[in-house]
Parts: C-alpha cells; sequence; structure tokens
C-alpha cells in the first residue's frame, strides 16, 4: 500500500512494468520489491528446497527471498534481487523456483515431505540402489532444486571492464561514508565514493533524524551537492564494493543499465578494478531476523526494511503491522509508522526490562513464538510467560539487532572477533592493510558514532597522502546500544535461519548431533550460509544455536569468514568484452583482403587468420582444391603468405656466439650470404622449436621461427640472455611485424623471382641477399618448406599486399598461383619436414633423427639433460613415415599386427597425416618404438575415435625428393 | 617491375565520438635502439646530433618532431626522424611492425580506463610519460602526449582488434554519457 506524502520516489514519473505476465504501476526510484509491495503483491518467490511461499524479507542486496528473473532482449537473468532491480518502463520480471503457477507451486509437496528432507537428506536417502543415482535421482532433484534459470542463449549484452585509481576509497555512503568523503574531499585527496544504492544517505535516508541541526535528508543534499562540486570526488552510485585484493586494489561492480530499458552501446554493468592508497570502509551493518516457529510467512520482514519501505518508498506492506524486535532502536520503525497513520497491532519486546510506554500495545518479556496465513501473514501468536497472545497482523517487522558489514575485512583471511556487548561479530582491526572499518560496519551503532568515525579514519587517511584539512563534525544523536540476544525461539516447529536455502534450527542441532560440530562442518552439511545471500542474513544466528547445541559459547565455535564477492557478480561483467571474438587479438596478414577475395577459408593458427586453401570453380571438397594447389606446386610455382613465422633480428660482436649457445648446430661460423637451419632445446633437453637463420652481416643475423613459437622463443632469448650472458654483445628484438613474407616455390619458382627483381641475384640452396623490388629494397632467401626449389622474398609490411597480389598474378601466368595451410602441410609432410604436430614437448633431437645436429664441439641450452639416459636408445619413440591405401588419422595409436590391443602393447602414435597426390597414398608422420630400425615393418594403426584399424608400412619420413636434389637445382 | 603501393594497417581511418577522436597516424620512421654493455657514452654522441638522449625509465623526449621513447631496460624507440649513425648500440628498423593511434579528447583518459591497467592520472602519469603496458589482452606501448591526448602503439597485425576494441570503449564512455542517473 502507497502512503501519501512519505518517500523519495518521484510521483510525477509513473512507470509501468510486468511481474509474473500481469501488468503493474510503480515510480521512478522503486525498486521492483518496493512497487510490488505498493500493489499489495506479498508472495513473491518459492523457497529453494520446501518451495514456500515467500515475500520480500529485506531492503537490500541482502535479500534472500525476493529472487526474481528479469527478461530483456537479448538476456534472461535470474537470481535478481528484487529488492535492488530498479523499476522501469518495460521491465518485465518473473518469479522462479516453481512448478505451475506461483500460487500453486506443484512442489510445494516438498514441504510435506519436509521431515524426509533434513539436512543430508540426500547422502542418507539416494544411497540405494547405487545405479539410480545418475540416471534418476540427480535429474530428480536437479529439476526440483536450484533457483532462476537461463535463456540457454549466449548473453550478448554489452558488458564493460574498467580500471580506477584513488587515494581514498570511501565504501557506503551513510553518515560514516558521507563524512569520510567529505573530509578526504576537502583535504584535497582523489576520493571515490561507492554507493550500493542508487541514493547516497544510507540508512539516513531510511531512519531520518537530524545532523547538525538540519533535518537528516537535509544534511545529505548539502554533503552530496557539495562533493559533486569537488573536481577530486568521483561518485559511484549503483556500486558495490564486491572483494578487497592485494596492494590496495578492490573488485566493484556498478549496475550501469540494469535500471532503465536496453540502449545500444550502454554497459549493462561494469566491473571495476579500484586501486586505492586508502579505503574506509562505512558499508553499515545488516539486520538479522530471529528465528521462530514459520517465520518465513510472506508479510514477515525486517524491521528496518518496513522502514526503509515506508520513509524512502512511500510503501507499508501491511494495514495492520506488529513489531517484534530487541532493541530501543528498532522502536522507531513502529513510531514512524504510526506518524503515517499506520495501525501498529503491538509491539513484541523480549527484554523484561524494556520501556514499555508507546502509543500502541507493549509486551515485554514475550516472544513471538507462531504465526498463520498460507500465502501470506495473517496472524501470529505471542508468548507472553504462561500466556499465549493472538494477534491479528497482516506486517510482522523483526529485528534481532545488527551485524556490522564487515565481510570486506575478511576477504585476505581476517577473521572478525566477537563482542559480547553488541552481541555481535566486528572487523579485526588492519584485517585488509589499508583498510579501515567505521560507524556501524565496526560496531558504532549511533549517527554520532557513524560521524565520528567516518571523520577520523578520513582525517588519518589524509594525513599520511601529506594533506591537512579541519572539518567539524556536526551533533547527531547519539543512543546507547541496548541489546539482549534472541537468536532463535523455544518450540518445536521449523524455525527458519537460512531462508534462502531453507535450513532451519533443526537443521543446525541435527548436524550437531551428527557430529558436524565445527562451524565450518555444520555449514557444508546443512548447507547453511550457501545460497546467493551467502548467510549474510543467517551465518551469526545459525552458528548461535550450534553453541548453544553444541554447549559452548559463540567465540569458542568461531565463525565462517566471507569470501569475495559481497554480492552474485555476473560472469559477464568479469569478462567484460571477452565472449567470441573479444577472447583473444586478432593478427591480419597484408594478405588478408587478397585471400578472401579468392574465397580462401580462413583458418586460425595461433592468433593469426591464414588461408586454408583457394577453391576454384568446380571444385566441391577442400581436398579437390588441396591436391590441385599440391600439383601445381609440384608442376609450376606456387605463392604462400608466411609472413606469420616468428622473426628476430639478432646483432652485435656477440651474436654468433650467441646462436651457438642456443642452437645445438653451430652459427658462428656461417658465412655472410647464408641461411642455416637450426634446432633449439629447452633446458630439460627436449625441442623447443626449429626453423632458419641467415647471416645478413658479420655481427647481424635473422632468425626464424615457427609460428606458433615465436612468442616462447622469444621469451627463451630473453630469459638466456639475461640469466645467462648479460655481459655479451648481443642485442635482439622482434621483427616479426616489420616484414611480410612470401614463400615461392615450385620448378618455375626462378622464373617467377628473377621476372620482379631490379637487379637478378643468383642465389644457390640456402643463401640469402638484398634485393630492390619496384624500388623497395627487400630480401631474398633461398628456402624451402615444400621440397621444391624455393624461395622466400621479404618487403617492409606496408608493400606485403601489394606484392603478394603481384606475385599471384605473376605465377597464375606460368600455371601458377597461390596455396593454403592445407597443402602446405601436405607439401611438408611429403617431404618428412617437422611442425609444431610432431616437436610437441616431450620428443628429444634423437627421437627427430637430429642428435647429429647436436654439435659435440660446444655446449648449448639442453645438451647436457638431451645425453641423460632415458632421453636416447632404441627404447624411445622414433620419428617414422607411414604409407597405407586406406584413410589414417594423426592421434592414432600403433601395434604390432597380431597383438592385442591395449595400452601396454602401445607401440607409439601418429602426429600428421595426409593424402599425398604426389606419392599416390596416405602418409603419415608418427612416433614408433626404435621406430629407425623398423622401416619397412607392417604396423596396426588404431584409432578408436573414428574407428579407423589400417595396416601401413613403416617407411623413411622423406617420401618425396629424398636427396634433395631438387632443392638444390 | 611491380608498383608496389604502401599501406598502413588502417588506412589512415579516423572516428570522432562524444567529443574523442581515434585516428591512425603516420609515425614516420621507427628504430629501435639498443645499448650494447658499455655503449652508454658512444650512443649518447650519436643521439646529442639530434638533440635528445637516451630517455629514463617510463618517459620520452620529443625535439622537432622527433621522439626518444623508452620501451625497455637500455632500449629506446627513435620516431618520426632517420636514425643518425649511433655507436654502442644496435639499431633495428621498426617502422612497419607498428600500428600508432592517436587518441584525443576530454574523456580520453576514461576510454582507456576501459582497456589499460594502470593509473592514467595526470599527477601519476604526465605528458612525456611512455608506457609498455597492455591494451586489453594486446601489448602497447603509450604515449602521453597532452593533458587529453595519448599515442598508441600495437603490433601492426593486431590494428584491427586495437581499433575495435577502443571504439568499443569509445560507443560505451559516450552511451554513459547520455545517460543520468
Amino acid at each position: 500500500m502507497r502512503v501519501d506524502g512519505k518517500g523519495l520516489i518521484d510521483r510525477t514519473k509513473p512507470v509501468r512494468f510486468c511481474f509474473d505476465g500481469r501488468d503493474y504501476a510503480g515510480y521512478k526510484g522503486d525498486t521492483l520489491a518496493s512497487a510490488l509491495l505498493a500493489n499489495d503483491v506479498r508472495l513473491v518467490g518459492r523457497s529453494f528446497k520446501y518451495h514456500r511461499p515467500r515475500g520480500v524479507l529485506t531492503a537490500g542486496s541482502e535479500e534472500p527471498n525476493a529472487l526474481v528473473e528479469v527478461v530483456g532482449p537479448s538476456n534472461q537473468t535470474p537470481n535478481v534481487r528484487a529488492t535492488v532491480q530498479e523499476v522501469f518502463e518495460g521491465l518485465v520480471a518473473q518469479s522462479q523456483n516453481r512448478l505451475g503457477s506461483l500460487r500453486f507451486d506443484l512442489l510445494a509437496v516438498n514441504d510435506y515431505l519436509s521431515p524426509f528432507l533434513s539436512a543430508g537428506f540426500y547422502y542418507k536417502t539416494f544411497m540405494w540402489p547405487r545405479a539410480f543415482w545418475e540416471g534418476l535421482y540427480e535429474p530428480l532433484i536437479r529439476r526440483a532444486a536450484g533457483l532462476g534459470s537461463l535463456s540457454g542463449r549466449h548473453d550478448e549484452g554489452v558488458y564493460e571492464k574498467a580500471f580506477a585509481f584513488c587515494d581514498v576509497l570511501v565504501i557506503g555512503s551513510g553518515p560514516a561514508g558521507l563524512m569520510a568523503a567529505l573530509t578526504a574531499g576537502r583535504a584535497g585527496a582523489d576520493v571515490i565514493l561507492c554507493e550500493e544504492s542508487h541514493a547516497l544517505g544510507g540508512r539516513l535516508l531510511s531512519d531520518g533524524g537530524t545532523i547538525g541541526g538540519l533535518p537528516a535528508g537535509d544534511w545529505v543534499a548539502q554533503v552530496v551537492a557539495e562533493l559533486e562540486a569537488l573536481p577530486n570526488v568521483r561518485i559511484m552510485v549503483r556500486t558495490t564494493v564486491t572483494g578487497a585484493y592485494d596492494h590496495g586494489t578492490y573488485g566493484a561492480l556498478e549496475r550501469v543499465g540494469l535500471h532503465k530499458p536496453a540502449r545500444p552501446n550502454l554497459p549493462r554493468e561494469c566491473f571495476w578494478r579500484i586501486v586505492a592508497k586508502h579505503a574506509v570502509l562505512a558499508s553499515g551493518a545488516l539486520e538479522r531476523p530471529v528465528a521462530f516457529e514459520n517465520n518465513d510467512r510472506p508479510g514477515i520482514m525486517m524491521a528496518s526494511a518496513v522502514r526503509t519501505y515506508l520513509n524512502r518508498y512511500g510503501v507499508v506492506p501491511g494495514r495492520r503491522v506488529t513489531l517484534f524486535a530487541n532493541t530501543d532502536q528498532a522502536r522507531g520503525v513502529a513510531r514512524d509508522l504510526m506518524a503515517a497513520g499506520v495501525t501498529v497491532a503491538a509491539i513484541v519486546d523480549p527484554r523484561p526490562d524494556a520501556s514499555s510506554v508507546e502509543d500502541c500495545p507493549v509486551h515485554v518479556g514475550a516472544e513471538v513464538v507462531g504465526s498463520r496465513g498460507r500465502l501470506g501473514l495473517s496472524g501470529i501468536q505471542v508468548r507472553k510467560g504462561s500466556e499465549i497472545i493472538e494477534i491479528e497482523t497482516d506486517c510482522l517487522a523483526m529485528s534481532g539487532g545488527w551485524n556490522p558489514t564487515l565481510h570486506l575485512t575478511c576477504h585476505m583471511n581476517g577473521r572478525p572477533r566477537w563482542s559480547e556487548e553488541l552481541a555481535a561479530f566486528v572487523p579485526m582491526e588492519g584485517a585488509v592493510p589499508g583498510l579501515v572499518a567505521v560507524g556501524a560496519a565496526n560496531g558504532s551503532f549511533s549517527t554520532h558514532g557513524a560521524l565520528v568515525t567516518g571523520h577520523a579514519a578520513a582525517l588519518k587517511a589524509v594525513e599520511a597522502l601529506g594533506r591537512k584539512v579541519s572539518v567539524a563534525v556536526p551533533e547527531a544523536e547519539d543512543m546507547p546500544y541496548r541489546i539482549k540476544a534472541l537468536w532463535a525461539v523455544e518450540g518445536t516447529g521449523r524455525a527458519w535461519l537460512d531462508f534462502a536455502n531453507d535450513v532451519t534450527t533443526k537443521d543446525v542441532k541435527l548436524a550437531a548431533q551428527e557430529g558436524f560440530r565445527s562451524v565450518e562442518h555444520m555449514k557444508r552439511y546443512t548447507t547453511q550460509g550457501m545460497a546467493p545471500d551467502q548467510g549474510k542474513n543467517s551465518n551469526v544466528a545459525a552458528l548461535a544455536v550450534l553453541a548453544d547445541a553444541t554447549g559452548r559459547g559463540i567465540p569458542e565455535t568461531g565463525t565462517t569468514t566471507f569470501r569475495p564477492p559481497y554480492v552474485p557478480v555476473s560472469i559477464a561483467a568479469m569478462g567484460a568484452g571477452g565472449r567470441a571474438e573479444g577472447f583473444a587479438p586478432q593478427r591480419f596478414l597484408t594478405s588478408d583482403q587478397a585471400s578472401r577475395d579468392r574465397g580462401a577459408p580462413m583458418i586460425e593458427a595461433g592468433l593469426w587468420y591464414r588461408p586454408s586453401y583457394f577453391p576454384k570453380p568446380g571444385e566441391t571438397t577442400w581436398r579437390e582444391a588441396c591436391d590441385r594447389e599440391v600439383r601445381m606446386v609440384r608442376e609450376t610455382v606456387g605463392i604462400a603468405d608466411v609472413s606469420t613465422l616468428g622473426k628476430i633480428d639478432i646483432q652485435g660482436r656477440d651474436a654468433g656466439r650467441f646462436l651457438d649457445f642456443v642452437y645445438t648446430n653451430t652459427f658462428s661460423t656461417l658465412p655472410v650470404g647464408r641461411v642455416r637451419y637450426g634446432l633449439m632445446l629447452r633446458e630439460d633437453g627436449h625441442v623447443l622449436d626449429d626453423g632458419t637463420s641467415a647471416r645478413l652481416g658479420e655481427n647481424h643475423y635473422l632468425m626464424t621461427t615457427t609460428t606458433a613459437a615465436a612468442g616462447l622463443v622469444m621469451r627463451h632469448l630473453d630469459f638466456v640472455h639475461q640469466a645467462f650472458c648479460a655481459d655479451w654483445q648481443v642485442r635482439f628484438i622482434s621483427v616479426t611485424e616489420a616484414w611480410a613474407q612470401f614463400a615461392v616455390a615450385g620448378p618455375k619458382a626462378r622464373e617467377l623471382v628473377l621476372s620482379f627483381l631490379e637487379t637478378p641475384v643468383e642465389l644457390p640452396f640456402m643463401g640469402v641477399a638484398p634485393v630492390r623490388i619496384g624500388g623497395v629494397d627487400g630480401r631474398l632467401f633461398r628456402i624451402s618448406f615444400s621440397g621444391e626449389e624455393g624461395y622466400e622474398i621479404a618487403v617492409p609490411t606496408r608493400y606485403g599486399e601489394a606484392l603478394f597480389r603481384d606475385l599471384v598474378a605473376r605465377a597464375e601466368t606460368m600455371g601458377g598461383g597461390p596455396y593454403g595451410m592445407e597443402a602446405l602441410n601436405v607439401l611438408r609432410i611429403e617431404k618428412g619436414f617437422i611442425t609444431h604436430a610432431e616437436i610437441h614437448g616431450r620428443v628429444t633431437a634423437h627421437d627427430i633423427g637430429m642428435e647429429k645436429m647436436v654439435s659435440a664441439k660446444k655446449d648449448c641450452i639442453g645438451k647436457a639433460a638431451a645425453t641423460r639416459p632415458g632421453m636416447w636408445g632404441p627404447e624411445r619413440e622414433q620419428l617414422v613415415g607411414l604409407k597405407t591405401h586406406a584413410p589414417i588419422s594423426a592421434g592414432a595409436h600403433l601395434f604390432v599386427p597380431g597383438t592385442e590391443v591395449h595400452r601396454e602393447t602401445d607401440q607409439g602414435y601418429v602426429t600428421s597425416v595426409c593424402w599425398s597426390p604426389t606419392v599416390g597414398a596416405w602418409l603419415g608422420l608418427a612416433f614408433l618404438k626404435d621406430g629407425r630400425a623398423r622401416h619397412g615393418e607392417k604396423i596396426r594403426l588404431v584409432d578408436h575415435l573414428r574407428g579407423l584399424d589400417v595396416i601401413c608400412e613403416v617407411c623413411d619420413p622423406v617420401f618425396h625428393d629424398p636427396e634433395g636434389e631438387k632443392l638444390r637445382a | 617491375m611491380p608498383d608496389l603501393i604502401a599501406k598502413s594497417a588502417l588506412e589512415g581511418r579516423s572516428l570522432a565520438l562524444g567529443g574523442v577522436t581515434l585516428a591512425e597516424v603516420d609515425p614516420g620512421p621507427i628504430t629501435s635502439i639498443a645499448l650494447y654493455p658499455g655503449g652508454t657514452k658512444t650512443a649518447a654522441k650519436g643521439l646529442r646530433t639530434l638533440g635528445l638522449a637516451m630517455p629514463g625509465p617510463n618517459s620520452f623526449i620529443e625535439k622537432k618532431g622527433a621522439r626518444i621513447v623508452w620501451t625497455g631496460r637500455e632500449q629506446a624507440f627513435l620516431i618520426g626522424v632517420a636514425p643518425p649513425a649511433i655507436e654502442g648500440a644496435a639499431l633495428t628498423d621498426q617502422s612497419d611492425g607498428w600500428a600508432v593511434l592517436a587518441l584525443s579528447g576530454v574523456a580520453a583518459v576514461e576510454v582507456l580506463a576501459r582497456l589499460v591497467p594502470v593509473d592514467l592520472r595526470l599527477a601519476a602519469c604526465p605528458v612525456g610519460t611512455a608506457l609498455r603496458t597492455q591494451v586489453n589482452h594486446m601489448n602497447a606501448v603509450i604515449l602521453r602526449t597532452g593533458d587529453y591526448g595519448f599515442e598508441i602503439l600495437v603490433f601492426r597485425s593486431m590494428a584491427r582488434t586495437a581499433w575495435h576494441e577502443i571504439e568499443n570503449a569509445m560507443h560505451m564512455v559516450q552511451a554513459r554519457a547520455g545517460t543520468k542517473i
């Protein structure tokens, strides 16, 4: 019910929204919870396990009951707290965790089965028969439990992540937070003030009162106006600080666009990483419920929430309200209600010495022991001494006192300290370096206490920053906090502790009875504190009940602590921008457009996009194109973009010495103008990478790495240089990006190359020379990865596209053309050249038949390890070729024909395969035990995944031109 | 004889959104200068002909259109001029390895705050700062060229991703600016 003249909502801006298919009206400034309560909607959800009818319990992010699904154009977001979600025109929300309608949830049968569904029931009940677990029990339980549902589609909403830096981070904008921000802001420090709600003021907006002679609301407005005018203060509303991390880093979740209709480019949420020199935790406190029989009916709410709905939203959740509370502060709720013209049926106060002077009936020394009303509260039973009083009421405001919101202080392993006086845990000082808890978050529950401690903490931070400021603390209420702890009312029925996970006092007692006496064990056995609210409403009461059940005090029982995040954070916000193509950068070749123009499908190799093959009219499969491209290279000439290979420019008097150290073979003896193939080992003796290095000058080399290992090799060189030879005269830098490089391969390669050089050069095999092409300085290498006479021509990247288009056009006039990765792979398998499919990190130089490349005349990285026993010899799997006439697969395993096929008889595995149009057979490269001695043998290839079982011939891995005559032609 | 046409990574693209401008710029030649052990003095002599010196960590120096940018220990990029003869250092042409994006406008810092995990407040990152950091997943060199201006060097092959991500951030910052609390 809406109350005239109350609340901070904008009554000039009505908003229509939809809940469970019905349209409702609210106002701008309403939350979904306040707007539903204003429309007398009390039933908003079903509980997790028993599917009990539930209503709004709180007015904040700690809400355990009012969890709904918000349905947007691109998203369906489950478990949205109706107390946080602001209404906007067109908002569509629906209740969740029900089978059928919310009023007639078929799974409510669980409530009648509750004697069988106590804590740990599934450990006990679903043990037999064992086979039923996976097929029957688990799916049933999953169907019955769980909360909201997902759409099953990708979340294509816009999310953002961002970084911020400040001197002082103030978390919370109640009296303590505002005072801290004002003090630090006036001192000129860079301040970030985060407030979870959409308006600054914290409980001042709900509780009223006066500060410095002004109504609290006016004081808030005044401070906010000043803060907004300070350029060094950044106010972040709708922002919850979710975690405290090392080095003054805090995570924060900002609801940027969740309170308005989706609009292009406006993020839904932003996940902030805030780095602060100092932090002031002014997060206030959370009111705690009292456990009594059937304390979970819609209409039973936190007292502070009732006050918030009245004063902030102009809503009363009932027409006859009762108050059940054990502090003097809570009396303000009843007084505010009566002042607004709402009937307060009674105040029930368990403290025998509490005042009974109010404008309504007051029962002191009394407790609420039960409630009635199936879908909403209709009455309560109060026990006073031996007497039971029935009270008609549709809203019960309850309060069992307050727990400081100290969660962030636990995020770096700090354990809170029990305060007997407050009957609550308070933060341990210094638990998070640089963070000081103030106000209610530190147990100072009066407004005066909040202002003073907020001011003091900010002052300390300001002084540490070397600044000075003088700010007077205004006068405010300084009521003492008198509490008589009341966790659970004696009774026989079920009394809820954790509303979200349906954990009752009985469950906690059962846990203790069954031996789960440690608070950590009780938590896991009962699932208390493991729901979306993470025990915000129930932790302290649950451990108090446990303490009682185990005959210990609360300090001895201890407490579970809190981990980040403070509130649920959507993965979409944390990983903003990382979905689909945003996962990693995309690297494009200069030939990219030219390849796409020819219809080449692009495949991702590393982060690069490379053409797979270049289809021609009439070709229907990739194989046809690939076979044609292979024949083209073998018969005429082919062009391939090989710019993705890593290139490292190495200079200095010790450059050759350095290469000798990192390669197994010798480079210091390489003549200028020549290229040599090199093999590089890791420190552990396994092959790291291979490639060619060219000597461009006396003290100048150019190293080539494989595409995949370009970064890895650079890192390796950096490490070797810094760790072992930092004083050598050698410097190197990646030039991968600076050069576009194209392979020209085939019998007509030389003719093509000579056609575009300004001055013809005759290069020997493995030669390099500077060349000029159309006025541009480039480099020509005579190297081959195809087994044909091959050249690679490099020009500065800006000319790459032009050169590629030119080369392809020239090749086509000679019967050649471009070739893609598929053909490149076939060509190199035919030639027995290895890639990282073979040098996958577990093979040695010996395994690939290159042990002779490990120079005996010098030391190199990995040499010592490579000579250890076990790193070489016949027991190792060695590189061989396979040849057969049926399709084979990489990943298949090898067995001796006639033996059983199982792990123990495994003889090796296949790393690369292709159909070879040159040889006219299926070829493979494989690692086979003692393989080099077994050329000519038959071996059985088995691939269970693809259902292959083929006999192959073991042979030398070089199928094409084994003497290398074509290369040297 | 082929006629080779030069193309930059983004062909000089530019974009203005919400008072922030993003544009690919041509920085001129980029040369890596890596000092050899003991090469400090002789290299300094070579740089002096341009009125420049090796910059300190996280900074760059600018003189008459030539910039020298700290890019690592004993390493700098000379940008905008052909390198003079320098002894005691390895010089490597990097001109074609990088795409350079200029980002300017009052909200430029806000845009980069979406992508760069470094404190870019003017006090912490004054004009003349050079950072080796990241633009989202990409390695980058970022120069603070003005109170409201940055130049961002990324690998040339990743230029399109860099553009896309900065453009996205510009869109989001602009969309926020248009909304009221």
